[in-house]
């Protein structure tokens, strides 16, 4: 019984400092964002609160939290509040599976524990498919129980484009599953280990490099961003899914996108680039520090990604409807279906030592 | 313990099944669906196919349904009343069907030796993991069943786009 109990005690540690770690970090993504986007277009970004505009995300977490809540006339209650909770909680459960570093066992009290996964589950990758799936529910829902057109209209696009690009999430990383023959998102990240020739984007026998860029268009279709933001589109649709939330209802919508935003990147980081794995053989700190090195270089990768996410929102206009499923149907499909086929075929004739 | 979380998931199943078609809001209905989606992944998982848990809910839960809450939020149907007609005819169908299965049960008796198993690999590995049981099972003992259910989803895929097609066809040559 205290064996469960501790066991108990430090998952629920864990998952406390993760989650701490990632609403933290979608605090600095927001202001990071606008710093970023103002600098792409000559300005400033936020400069008023604090030093330097440090302060703002601060500013707009108040903001949020004493705004007013309301309820559109003839909305669906129920739903309307269910939808924000369906919409944030699928995207924080992902980080149960994702290492954060080195995969090594410390002993408390007697008994073994890994501190930087929360759970190393055998399907780890698609319980993390499994999840960012349900996320669709909470903008369909949103956009339905809003009552209002633009909302209904964002619901809708936001279905038939989730369903379009999870498709080539899926099958842009069974290359990488074959690969490495596993599932499980350490052992992905473990198999990559030795420098950066032997991360899954430029591994033998065939670099994963065509995957990788379905995977990364295809994830940021599947978040929402721009240059894929249809669902929202406040130049044609005020806001999509969320015209009519406001408060803390929408404070939910919007750190659900920043979360699967981290998501997505923690992904692309352990699948396609080595994960925790340094871009040479072995570390440089000592054996007891090599976990810092680990964590530190999965951070960068990560923070590389959500770079990415900023800059091509500062730079690509949104696509037309038509285009993008054209463009997830047409030309992502074939491009990931042709590389499971030639990945199948070169793991076959190189099988893993 | 797993007795506990068997009856747990199979009363929720029930209970949200029923739901499906005794609501009268289709997303309602919907939503209850998606509900009994995840507690039969529940239930794979006290199962140990985890495998099979995963691909519930990314099939199930992730397309089919949100295909139907499309449809249904396309067509704005609030309410739907066409189908409760048909209770007395469905109760008579579940009460037949609910007696046969418990009479089994008893002439059986709950005798608890394992029930025979359908051949294949029968109980999973651990040390491989069931994922790779699957794939070796599926693609050997059971290859042909799933070679001919590829085929009629296929059959399935061209004769949805030749429906599709032919309406475009139509259309153009009528302008």
């Amino acid at each position: 019984m205290a064996e469960v109990g501790l066991k108990l005690a430090f998952s629920v540690a864990q998952i406390a400092v993760v989650m701490g770690i990632v609403l933290l970090t979608v605090m600095f993504l927001t202001l990071a964002e606008r710093k970023v986007l103002g600098w792409m277009q000559d300005r400033m970004g936020p400069m008023e609160v604090g030093p330097y505009g440090v302060l703002q995300p601060i500013a707009d977490g108040l903001k949020l939290f004493f705004k007013e809540d309301i309820v559109p006339a003839g909305a669906n209650k129920f739903l309307f509040t269910l939808a924000p909770i369906l919409a944030l909680v699928p995207a924080l459960i992902g980080f149960a599976v994702v290492p954060f570093g080195p995969n090594r066992t410390v002993e408390l009290f007697g008994y073994q524990f890994q501190p930087f996964v929360i759970s190393d589950i055998n399907i780890g990758i698609l319980y993390i498919l499994a999840f960012t799936s349900i996320g669709a529910y909470g903008i369909i829902l949103g956009g339905w129980a809003s009552n209002s057109k633009y909302s209904l209209l964002g619901g809708l696009r936001s279905a038939a484009q989730v369903i379009s690009y999870e498709l080539n999430v899926g099958l842009a990383i069974v290359g990488v599953l074959l690969l490495a023959g596993s599932l499980s998102l350490v052992k992905i990240t473990e198999a990559q280990a030795g420098g950066f020739w032997h991360w899954y984007i430029f591994a033998f026998p065939f670099p994963q490099v065509f995957a990788f860029v379905v995977y990364v268009i295809s994830a940021v279709a599947e978040t929402n961003r721009v240059p894929f933001d249809l669902p929202e589109a406040e130049s044609e649709l005020v806001a999509g899914f969320f015209t009519e939330y406001s408060g803390m209802r929408f404070a939910f919508f919007f750190l659900a996108e920043y979360a699967n935003m981290i998501l997505v990147s923690c992904i692309a980081a352990a699948l396609f680039l080595g994960g925790w794995n340094a871009p040479y053989p072995g570390t440089l700190l000592p054996e007891n520090l090599a976990w810092v090195e680990g964590v530190v270089w999965f951070a960068v990768k990560v923070y590389f990604f959500l770079f990415l996410f900023f800059w091509l929102r500062a730079t690509l206009p949104r696509l037309r409807y038509d285009q993008l499923m054209r463009f997830g149907w047409k030309v992502m499909l074939p491009i990931a279906l042709g590389n499971i086929l030639v990945t199948a075929i070169a793991a076959y004739f190189f099988p893993k030592g | 313990m797993a007795l506990a979380f068997f009856f747990y998931f199979s009363g929720v199943i029930v209970l949200t099944s029923v739901l499906v078609v005794a609501l009268r809001n289709p997303i309602y209905s919907a939503i209850s669906l998606l509900i009994m989606f995840f507690h039969v992944a529940g239930l794979y998982v006290t199962l140990h196919a985890e495998f099979l848990a995963a691909v519930q809910i990314i099939v199930y839960a992730g397309a089919i349904l949100v295909l139907y809450l499309f449809v249904v939020m396309l067509l704005n149907v609030k309410r739907e009343e066409r189908y409760h007609a048909q209770f007395p005819l469905a109760a008579l169908l579940g009460v037949t069907i609910l007696t046969e299965v418990l009479m089994l049960a008893i002439l059986r008796g709950f005798s608890s030796e394992p029930l025979p198993t359908l051949g294949g690999a029968g109980q999973a590995d651990q040390a491989t993991g069931n994922t790779e049981t699957i794939g070796e099972v599926l693609y050997s003992t059971y290859l042909f069943p799933f070679e001919v259910a590829s085929l009629i989803l296929l059959v399935a895929m061209i004769g949805a786009i030749v429906l599709a097609k032919k309406d475009i066809g139509l259309a153009s040559r009528n302008q």
